[in-house]
């Protein structure tokens, strides 16, 4: 765990990349299997140990310490592991090495009733850096700054191997990932995924910042406000996987039964729903479903799922990602009708003339689960990434309302010392603030300093991080839509609020009524 | 005895004492102040008269202009004191920097002490902290929480030598503030056997010397304009913390950059402060130097200032010990600790 825990403190205190790159790679050549491969795979939060979490650490470490003292030090440190590394305490005489591939045997065999004692015995044996370093590797959520993208770089660089092939296996096989350090030592073979269904890296889109766009070069599709899915069928297994390549198909069993083809999709997992005469309900209805890890029968009835197809990656063993999205698109046409349309439809493609007829359809699209364009290059191939030019996503103008700042708390991490968390109001019928959602982004650095002060400027009450401020504060709130909520005394929940602007010069009694919102439910 | 709460006033803007008609460490412009050291958030300027050490005097005259001629500003070596309106005030070391004390008022039969800031670990640039036996203890807690464990010092210069011989072409530059931390840290490294010269920032200079004025040696300080990039590399550069991602620091080659900060403990704070090398050094008593200390004076009642007060009110509530939080205000001068 020493040098794990050295290399994590390295990361965490060196902002270039290239030098992170270059920590990561020499760790990579000098550590041996498995250490390595676990501790990369702890690096980009590929680990999970289902019976330790952040509330078995907080549980354990109320056995050692003061309940209280355990909330306001983490209030202040921002982070549950380091609080815990921080605050265990150190244990008498030698302690023998704990090894990387230890701690993973040891947090991989823990059942819900001896976690915390084997988390203790642990912890006993480490550092107040090796307990960080464990309780980061035991939890994810590193913060270390690096992505899995650097980690698959460093991995290419440390053997001389092309990035392009580490990002394809890299998903197909798993911690702590021996063929593949044998593959990149020259120890054997690049390993053969022909029977894996394995994940491909999702194309992704950048924002469209152009004026106008030729919609001879480009085709335009609505932009779903659903979650992107990846379906694979290889060897004899069905597999759903979302954005970051995490598998979710036990949360949907009913797609991956109807999934029966050999092809691998890209589409948008959506609920059916009734809602202005689309075929989709809001995002809303869709959390209902997601991050289970089993679903009654009555989930299934009341949401269920289906799959917008929009791109076609692979059928009949052919890969079709090196062919333009014109050859795909046609093989994905042709392709969709072969499965169930009570799970699987065609995300059309919008027939606009031209750009201004475009811009025309966007501004009028109602339907709750449309959140804008897409734009894709007809000519271009599926590659991975965020490439520029290629893809395009045009979303619909956020809604806008002018709130009151009433709450604010402190933030995670880097902004542990800041009050970044800012919890808003509009008015009712009665002429009281009723909170309608809660926000920690949209602004710049100097507005987070200017928030934080006018947050300890003007605190009325302290309820532990929480502190109560005048309400004196206009914030300008942007969101994507709103919805009804029985979660909220408002009756009203914003789907991804953020800080547009700080209305200095409005005074409070001018902000928005909560009756002005509610117009605005979809 | 008398009741303290009918003689001494807790403020937002300081402690009064009302017999004596007497601020401590008032944050405005006050008829007569009691200082118990030479930081910012103690120690103003346009006071009608000052009661201090005369090291802290020392430092206002350099910091704030104060006039140590003047006789209404009067000088009180350590033991020794003062008595007005029927209150006999007296300074004890506390630690923190050079010249801080504690003051104690004695006043019918009641002692309380304030401690300003202290620490209890050594620093070769002032006197120990003395336990001062009171009912009341007026203790500050910048780091009252149990996550604050400073290791032992000679640990973290050993960290920062070991960086400057590793990468013999850059410079190691290190974020001290300019009383005190900066002082010690140049203190330490002699103790430690580092005797080339520590280059240093301008805004460092008139306190060092100030420091080796009063008997601390520093051994030989260079200032950073008048050196050459060359001649800095494998060599310790001291600067206020404002200075380390400033364009100043380029004139030095390719620094490395640490920050000597108690808060430099918790990694998401010194990541805030782009740091590449935390060092936790401290003039501030960590959570067993305020839990320890509170034990040792065993006051009937503890107040509690500035800093993490909730934490250390938890702990004299857990220990059955009588205490109260004290809001003053302007008392987060973070970039000493």
């Amino acid at each position: 765990m020493k040098r794990f825990a050295a290399l994590i403190d390295r990361l965490v205190y060196t902002r270039s990349r290239n030098s992170k790159l270059a920590l990561i790679v020499d760790y990579l050549r000098h550590t041996p299997d498995p250490d390595r491969g676990w501790a990369i795979a702890a690096l980009t939060e590929s680990l999970d140990f289902p019976a330790v979490k952040a509330g078995t650490v907080r549980a354990l470490l109320a056995t050692r310490i003061d309940e209280q003292l355990f909330r306001l030090s983490r209030h202040f440190v921002g982070d549950t592991a380091e609080t815990a590394a921080l605050l265990w305490p150190d244990a008498a005489g030698p302690k023998a090495d704990l090894g990387v591939t230890e701690a993973v045997e040891a947090l991989s065999a823990a059942t819900r009733s001896d976690a915390p004692a084997i988390l203790a015995a642990l912890l006993d044996r480490l550092d107040a850096d090796g307990r960080y370093a464990l309780l980061k590797l035991a939890l994810g959520g590193m913060r270390v700054g690096v992505s899995a993208r650097l980690a698959k770089q460093a991995f290419a660089q440390a053997f001389a191997v092309p990035v392009d092939d580490v990002e394809e296996l890299w998903h197909a096989i798993p911690p702590p990932y021996a063929p593949l350090f044998a593959w990149g030592e020259g120890r054997a073979p690049r390993p053969d995924l022909a029977d894996v269904a394995f994940f491909r890296p999702f194309m992704l889109a950048h924002p469209l910042e152009e004026e106008s766009i030729d919609l001879a070069d480009y085709a335009a599709e609505w932009k779903w406000d659903g979650i992107r899915v990846q379906i694979v069928r290889g060897g004899s297994e069905t597999r759903i996987y979302s954005r970051g390549g995490e598998e979710i198909s036990g949360a949907f069993p009913e797609l991956v039964a109807a999934f029966d083809q050999d092809a691998v999709i890209d589409g948008e997992l959506l609920v059916r729903g009734d809602v202005q005469g689309g075929e989709a309900a809001s995002f809303n209805a869709l959390q209902q479903r997601l991050g289970r890890k089993t679903v009654s029968k009555k989930m299934l009835a009341d949401y269920p799922a289906f799959v917008r197809v929009y791109d076609l990656l692979a059928v009949d063993g052919n890969d079709l990602r090196a062919l333009p999205w014109t050859d795909r698109r046609r093989q994905l046409e042709a392709f969709v009708p072969r499965l169930a349309d009570s799970h699987f439809d065609l995300s059309q493609v919008i027939d606009a003339t031209d750009f201004d007829d475009l811009a025309e359809r966007r501004a009028g699209a109602r339907d709750a689960a449309i959140e804008g364009v897409m734009l894709k290059r007809r000519d271009a191939p599926y590659v991975a990434g965020r490439r520029a030019g290629l893809w395009y996503k045009w979303k619909r103008d956020p809604l806008v309302a002018d709130c009151v700042m009433m709450y604010a708390q402190r933030g995670n991490g880097r902004r542990a010392s800041f009050y970044s968390d800012y919890t808003f109001g509009c008015w009712s019928d009665a002429g009281e603030l009723l909170p309608v959602g809660k926000a920690y982004s949209g602004f710049t650095d100097e507005e987070l300093k200017w928030l934080d002060t006018f947050v300890r400027d003007n605190t009325l009450n302290r309820f532990g991080p929480v502190r109560e401020v005048e309400k004196t504060l206009v914030l300008e709130v942007a969101f994507d839509s709103i919805h009804a909520s029985k979660r909220h005394k408002s009756g009203l929940a914003m789907r991804f609020p953020r800080i547009s602007r700080i209305r200095r010069d409005k005074p409070a009694e001018e902000a928005d009524r909560i009756a002005t919102l509610r117009a605005m439910v979809t | 005895m008398a009741q303290a709460k009918t003689w001494i006033e807790p403020h937002s803007g300081g402690i009064y004492v009302k017999p004596a008609d007497l601020w401590i460490d008032p944050s405005r412009p006050v008829e007569r102040a009691a200082v118990t050291h030479g930081h910012a958030d103690h120690a103003r300027s346009g006071h009608g008269a000052v009661f201090a050490t005369p090291e802290t005097l020392a430092i206002m005259a350099l910091r704030y202009g104060v006039d140590t001629e003047a006789s209404h500003n009067q000088a009180f070596v350590y033991g020794d004191g003062f008595e007005r309106g029927g209150v006999r005030f007296s300074f004890h070391p506390a630690g923190h920097v050079l010249g801080s004390a504690q003051i104690l008022m004695e006043y019918a039969g009641e002692r309380i002490v304030v401690t300003g800031d202290y620490k209890r670990r050594p620093d070769p640039t002032c006197a120990p902290f003395e336990v001062v036996p009171c009912d009341i203890f007026v203790t500050e807690a910048t780091f009252g929480l149990p996550v604050f464990r400073h290791p032992p010092t000679s640990g973290e210069i050993a960290k920062l030598i070991g960086a400057v011989r590793a990468e013999p072409d850059r410079s190691v530059l290190v974020g001290a503030y300019a009383l005190g931390k900066a002082q010690r840290v140049i203190a330490e490294l002699r103790g430690a056997g580092w005797d080339a010269p520590i280059f240093i920032h301008g805004a460092l200079d008139r306190m060092c010397a100030l420091y080796a004025m009063h008997g601390v040696d520093l051994g030989e300080l260079r200032l950073v304009s008048e050196a050459d990039k060359g001649e800095m590399a494998g060599q310790i550069v001291l600067a206020p913390p404002s200075a380390l991602n400033d364009r100043w620091s380029r004139r030095l080659p390719d620094p490395v950059t640490a920050m000597a900060s108690g808060w430099m403990r918790v990694r998401q704070r010194a990541r805030q402060r782009m740091v590449e090398l935390p060092l936790v050094i401290s003039d501030h008593a960590d959570w067993d130097e305020l839990t320890t200390t509170i034990a040792e004076v065993n006051p009937a009642e503890s107040w509690i200032t500035h800093g993490s007060e909730d934490g250390l009110l938890r702990w004299c509530e857990l220990t059955q010990r009588k205490a109260r939080a004290l809001h003053l205000v302007g008392r987060d001068l973070e970039e000493e600790a």
